[in-house]
């Protein structure tokens, strides 16, 4: 009598935390989503705010105007009957001085990150690789706002004079200075990601190609990079978008002037430039020199997403290969 | 065996330097990217180090009675209103009276900071019975005259090149003579704002505006970075909205942080109405941007506490929130601690973002509060960077020199916590 009992009454009192327990379980449940949920929200955000003030944008500049427009030069009217005064959007330039300036920088990463992730994963030993990494993330961990100052004092002004010595006449602002700056940024990111990527290959390929009789070298070259390749190239693809991203760097050396050009020794500006000096010092809202930052927002947004995805995607179907 | 590896060791074998060179290209990019890393701190570090020290001019002043203060009240209200500006240049005029001209006095002034009146002005305040004596002060020297001391500016130079004219050198050197011009600690630096005067210009105020969008990004960052991750890793069935959380999580640590500044601009200052240029709203967005690294250093660090924990918790009772509050969590919290300061120092360091949100003025005060406008400190070195003055060029390395310290001093204590507190399973 006495067992049944106190099994009623443990049996009753787990019902009743069950219950209680539920309801807590209920409420914690849905704090924790609205907290995982403030992510969605911020992706959200972005995206809206985005196509509403370029939507807003669009409606006085044409959308063919801007994407494929030669000319950049938002000027802002004193008087709305002024000549000229609605300004020139063609976003084209800045393009181009974007691409110019990360394809310097991927030129100088891509080279260097790789080596060095090549030697920190199939020749240092572990003790100097301890040493020789966190150094190497240091160039990461620096703001790039001091990219951006040693850029114009000590880069370009480097730059110019050595042009000067050799005959070319290179811009104080040229698209080489904050280029080869940003290049080493990167570097660490190519370095880490590549490193990564080569570490996962399989040491049953290198001690076949050993088994071979081939060198370290040939294995690497041969072997390793062959097999690593999607991997390298989804980092390289996330490299260069964050270097399309860039701001700092790039509104401290490069140009303000909106330039089409491919000669690297010019100055030219890049869309990140743009958006900073429309959005920076006195601004009348919506007007369209205002909301053209937007729109130019959208462009970086859309065109780094892709290269993200991308590169993701090819990462991912990449590591599954070999797990 | 032995003959390959012969062979192969042989060191005119083209293989073999085919290998070396291999080897070599290796250490030269590493070489390469170090020098780069080295180029640029030292020569930041070589240019930053004179900002720490400010020449100050010993002065003897008259402060007359009955131009500051006639009915000897003592009253603050009453000495502050003198004209102190031109008390100090009738003490530089009696100091060196061979300057004569116009355009000589001019000069003279020039030899010390235009904002001395108010050094000497203050002195005075805060000690009225100084009033009607005459008393030696050390007020601050221009920063042209400074920038000469410390080497920055050559006097071989013709004299229309320099900054700082034959006359003026006579003055300094006959002060250095006398022993009545030397450097001194810059105290200023630490303790002062933004000014337009790069001597008296210092950077507590955009370390205050940088404390204090740290702060508010921490406290929204934090909490909710690891109830997002504790969600993901504990709570979460492998459907299709966990996985669109999850590639929505990773696609935004890589979006650019200027489309933030962008989001924060349309958002928090234009539909909500937040105040411009505050650490209010900076924080809001630097929270933003580092729940990404948050979340996912969380996640990590929920992972590595073994399933046994929470069969245990399971086991003796616990329900599934109680075995995660109370178990998981607080022995995953070393790891979640490591990746949060990571993600401050990440914010610490961001610029772009801030200029989009007003943060880029000049602001004089230093901020007292959230919903206070302020810069901080990359804010402030870009501002410095982009100035013609050559005395901000030191002031800008110097902050530069302060921000990297900083951002060290974090990194330390992520990786000292992650050494002491992490517990490997």
């Amino acid at each position: 009598m006495r067992v049944i009992a106190l099994s009623d009454a443990t049996s009753i009192s787990i019902i009743r935390r069950g219950n209680k327990g539920q309801s807590v379980d209920l409420i914690v449940r849905t704090i924790l989503i609205l907290c995982a949920l403030v992510a969605v929200a911020t992706t959200i955000g972005i995206v809206a705010s985005l196509l509403t003030e370029s939507f807003r944008f669009f409606q006085q500049i044409s959308i063919f105007d801007f994407l494929f427009g030669l000319e950049w030069s938002p000027q802002t009217a004193l008087r709305s009957d002024q000549v000229g005064a609605s300004g020139a959007f063609g976003a084209i330039p800045l393009i181009v001085g974007t691409l110019l300036i990360s394809a310097i920088a991927m030129i100088i990463a891509t080279p260097l990150g790789l080596m060095s992730a090549i030697y920190l994963a199939e020749y240092a030993s572990d003790r100097s690789r301890g040493i020789i990494k966190p150094l190497l993330e240091l160039l990461a961990g620096i703001p790039t706002v001091v990219y951006g100052f040693f850029a114009a004092l000590i880069v370009a002004p480097m730059l110019r004079n050595g042009g000067e010595g050799l005959g070319f006449a290179i811009s104080s602002e040229s698209a080489l200075a904050a280029g080869a700056t940003m290049g080493v940024m990167i570097i660490p990111l190519v370095s880490s990601l590549s490193d990564d990527v080569i570490n996962a290959v399989p040491q049953s390929l290198r001690d076949a190609s050993y088994g071979l009789g081939a060198t370290q070298a040939e294995t690497i070259k041969q072997v390793i990079l062959p097999a690593a390749i999607p991997g390298i190239a989804g980092s390289l693809l996330l490299a260069t978008s964050r270097a399309i991203g860039e701001t700092m760097i790039v509104v401290m050396a490069a140009g303000l002037a909106a330039k089409l050009t491919l000669n690297p020794l010019e100055a030219v500006t890049t869309v990140t430039v743009q958006i900073v000096t429309l959005l920076t010092g006195d601004q009348e809202f919506d007007s369209a020199k205002t909301l053209s930052a937007f729109a130019l927002g959208l462009l970086l947004f859309v065109i780094t997403l892709v290269l993200n995805v991308i590169a993701l995607r090819i990462v991912d179907r990449y590591k599954e290969q070999y797990d | 065996m032995t003959d390959t590896v012969n062979i192969l060791a042989t060191a005119d074998s083209p293989r073999h330097s085919a290998e070396r060179r291999f080897r070599i290209y290796g250490i030269l990019a590493i070489a390469v990217s170090l020098g780069f890393l080295a180029v640029m701190v030292i020569s930041i570090a070589i240019r930053g180090t004179g900002a720490f020290q400010q020449s100050f001019v010993d002065i003897a002043i008259e402060l007359p009675a009955e131009k500051i203060d006639p009915d000897g009240t003592g009253d603050p209200v009453v000495i502050k209103k003198s004209r102190f500006g031109s008390i100090l240049k009738k003490a530089l005029r009696e100091r060196f009276p061979e300057a004569k001209s116009r355009k000589e006095k001019k000069q003279l002034y020039k030899l010390v900071s235009s904002t001395a009146e108010y050094s000497v002005r203050d002195a005075v305040v805060a000690n009225p019975s100084l009033v009607g004596t005459t008393a030696t002060f050390s007020v601050r020297a221009s920063s042209d005259v400074d920038m000469f001391l410390k080497g920055n500016i050559d006097a071989r130079l013709d004299e229309s090149q320099r900054r700082v004219s034959d006359l003026q050198l006579s003055w300094i050197k006959d002060l250095q003579e006398k022993g009545q011009i030397e450097k001194r600690f810059n105290k200023q630096f630490f303790t002062g704002g933004d000014s337009r005067e790069p001597e008296q210009a210092g950077i507590l105020g955009a370390v205050m505006g940088s404390a204090l969008s740290l702060l508010v990004c921490f406290l929204l960052s934090f909490p909710i970075g690891v109830l997002a991750a504790v969600y993901l890793e504990e709570f979460a069935h492998k459907g299709r909205v966990n996985r669109l959380i999850e590639v929505n999580i990773n696609n935004l640590a890589a979006v650019p942080s200027i489309v933030f500044g962008l989001l924060g601009l349309a958002i928090f200052l234009n539909v909500f109405g937040l105040p411009r240029s505050t650490p209010l709203v900076g924080g809001m967005v630097l929270a933003l941007m580092t729940l990404p690294t948050i979340i996912i250093a969380s996640r990590a660090s929920l992972r590595a506490v073994p399933p046994s924990i929470r069969e245990a918790a399971f086991g003796l009772g616990a329900s599934k929130v109680q075995a995660t509050f109370h178990h998981v969590v607080p022995l995953a919290m070393p790891g979640m601690l490591t990746g949060a300061i990571i993600g401050m120092a990440q914010a610490l360091g961001e610029t772009a973002p801030l200029l989009m949100i007003g943060m880029v003025a000049f602001i004089v005060d230093i901020p007292g509060g959230i919903t206070d406008a302020a810069t901080a400190l990359p804010v402030q070195i870009f501002l410095w960077a982009d100035s013609p003055e050559r005395g901000f060029l030191e002031k800008t390395s110097a902050a530069i020199m302060v921000l990297l310290g900083f951002l060290i001093a974090m990194n330390l204590i992520a990786i000292i916590l992650r050494r002491r507190l992490e517990i490997r399973w």
